[in-house]
C-alpha cells in the first residue's frame, strides 16, 4: 500500500502542497470570492423579500382605500338621503304655508264679498221698506183719503214683512 | 501496469515526483512536487475557474453563476441548519474545504487513462485527508475554548447526568471527541482507497481473463466490465458522498463549538 509504504519519503511533501494549495483555495477563493457571491445572492434575496414585502403593502393599502372609498360612499349617499328628505320636507313645509296664506287670503275675501252682499240686501231691504210704506200711504190715502204718517206706514210694513 | 505483466491494483496510488522536483525542499524537508501535488494544484485551479465564473454578481444569474450560488447556498444552509445563524461566518471554510475534496475526489475519477495518463486521488491518502481533518478539529478546538473557555469541557458531560456518572462519562465523551480528526480523515482515506482499489481489481479480471482465453474474457471478462460500469457511477456517488460527509461532520464538530450543547 504506497499510502503506507511511501509515507516516510512523500508526507513532507503531501502536507506541504496539501497546505499550499488549500491556504490558496481558503485565503483566495473562499476569503476572497465566496463572500462576494454569496453577497450576491443574499442581496438577491433581500430583494426579492423587499419587493414582495412592498406588493404586500400596496395590496394591503389598496384595500385600505377601497374599504375608504366605500365608507365615504355609504356617507355620502347618507347625506344626500338626508338632504334630499329636508328638500322635500322644506317643500312641503312652504306649500303648506302657500296654501294656509292663500286658505287665509280666500276666506278673507269671501267674508268681505259675504260682507258686501249682505250690505246690499240690507241695503235693498231698507229701500223696499221706504219704497212699500211709501206705496202703503199712497194706498192708503187713495182709498180712504186719510193721509197715514210716515211712522204708521212703516211699521205696517215692517209687520208685514216680518211676517212674510 | 507493472513490468511483470501483473497489474497491481495499488500502484495507482504511488507517488512520484514530477519534472525531476525531487531534491526539493524546505527546511530540510522534502517538498518534491508530485503527481498528488500536481492535483491538488488541480483542484484549486479548477475550482478558482469554477469560482471566478460566478464573480458576475448580477441580479439575474447566468447558469454559471447560478451553478456557483448554488453550491455557496448549500453551504450556508448546511451551516444555518446545522450551527444556527452564527454559521455563517464559516461559510469561506466550509466552502474551501468541501469543494477542494469534492473537485479531488471527481478528478481522480477521470478516464484519463485513455488518453495514457495516470489520474490520481489525492484523498486517498490520509496524509492529506489527516491534514484537512485536523485542520478542522483545530478551529473547532479553538473557537471551542476561545468562545466558552475551560467551560467548553462541559462538552463532555451532557446536562442531567447523575453526579455517579460525570467521571466515567466525562472520559467516554473525551475519548469520542478525540476521536473525531481520526474518523474524519480515515473515512475519506478508506472510501475513495476501497472505491479505486475495486475498479482496478475489476480491470484486472477484464484484461487477464481477455488474455487467459476468450471464453473467460467473454464469460468474466464482461460481466467484470458491467459491473465496473455501475461501481464507477457508485463511485461519482461516493466522491459527492465523502465530501458532504466531510463538511456535514465538520459543520456538527462545529456546533459543538460554538454552541455548546
Amino acid at each position: 500500500m504506497p499510502q503506507i509504504a511511501q509515507i516516510a519519503e512523500t508526507y513532507s511533501s503531501q502536507i506541504f502542497w496539501l497546505l499550499v494549495t488549500f491556504g490558496f483555495v481558503f485565503f483566495v477563493i473562499g476569503l476572497g470570492m465566496v463572500p462576494k457571491v454569496q453577497g450576491t445572492a443574499d442581496a438577491r434575496d433581500a430583494k426579492i423579500t423587499g419587493d414582495l414585502d412592498a406588493a404586500k403593502a400596496a395590496f394591503a393599502r389598496a384595500d385600505e382605500a377601497e374599504a375608504d372609498y366605500r365608507v365615504r360612499d355609504t356617507e355620502n349617499r347618507a347625506a344626500a338621503q338626508a338632504v334630499m328628505a329636508k328638500a322635500k320636507s322644506d317643500a312641503a313645509k312652504s306649500s303648506e304655508a302657500r296654501l294656509a296664506a292663500a286658505d287665509a287670503e280666500i276666506s278673507d275675501r269671501i267674508a268681505a264679498a259675504e260682507a258686501r252682499i249682505q250690505a246690499a240686501s240690507q241695503a235693498a231691504m231698507a229701500e223696499i221698506e221706504t219704497v212699500a210704506a211709501d206705496a202703503a200711504r199712497d194706498m192708503v190715502a187713495r182709498i180712504s183719503g186719510v193721509d197715514a204718517s210716515e211712522e204708521a206706514a212703516r211699521n205696517a210694513v215692517k209687520a208685514v214683512l216680518a211676517h212674510g | 501496469m507493472a513490468e511483470s505483466g501483473k497489474i497491481d491494483p495499488m500502484h495507482q496510488f504511488a507517488i512520484e515526483p514530477l519534472f525531476g522536483t525531487d531534491h526539493w525542499s524546505l527546511g530540510g524537508m522534502n517538498i518534491a512536487f508530485t503527481n498528488s501535488a500536481l492535483y491538488m494544484v488541480l483542484a484549486a485551479i479548477v475550482l478558482w475557474v469554477f469560482v471566478i465564473g460566478g464573480m458576475k454578481r448580477e441580479l439575474v444569474p447566468g447558469r454559471w453563476q447560478m451553478a456557483v450560488e448554488y453550491m455557496t447556498g448549500f453551504i450556508k444552509n448546511l451551516l444555518i441548519a446545522n450551527i444556527g445563524d452564527k454559521g455563517r461566518k464559516y461559510i469561506p471554510y466550509l466552502f474551501s474545504l468541501f469543494m477542494f475534496i469534492l473537485l479531488a475526489n471527481l478528478l481522480g475519477l477521470l478516464p484519463l487513462g485513455l488518453f495514457g495518463l495516470h489520474p490520481f486521488t489525492f484523498t486517498s491518502h490520509f496524509t492529506a485527508t489527516g491534514v484537512l481533518a485536523i485542520m478542522s478539529f483545530s478551529i473547532v478546538l479553538i473557537v471551542g475554548f476561545y468562545k466558552h473557555g475551560l467551560h467548553f469541557f462541559s462538552l463532555f458531560v451532557p446536562h442531567g447526568t447523575p453526579a455517579l456518572m460525570v467521571v466515567p462519562l466525562f472520559f467516554i465523551e473525551l475519548v469520542s471527541f478525540m476521536v473525531r480528526p481520526f474518523s474524519l480523515g480515515l473515512r475519506l482515506f478508506v472510501a475513495m482507497t476501497a472505491g479505486h482499489v475495486l475498479l482496478k481489481v475489476l480491470a484486472g479480471f477484464v484484461i487477464n481473463s481477455a488474455n487467459a482465453s476468450p471464453m473467460l474474457g467473454l464469460t468474466v471478462g464482461s460481466a467484470s466490465f458491467i459491473l465496473m460500469i455501475g461501481i464507477s457511477a457508485l463511485e461519482m456517488l461516493v466522491a459527492v458522498i465523502q465530501a458532504y460527509v466531510f463538511a456535514l461532520l465538520t459543520s456538527v464538530y462545529l456546533n459543538d463549538a460554538e454552541n455548546l450543547h
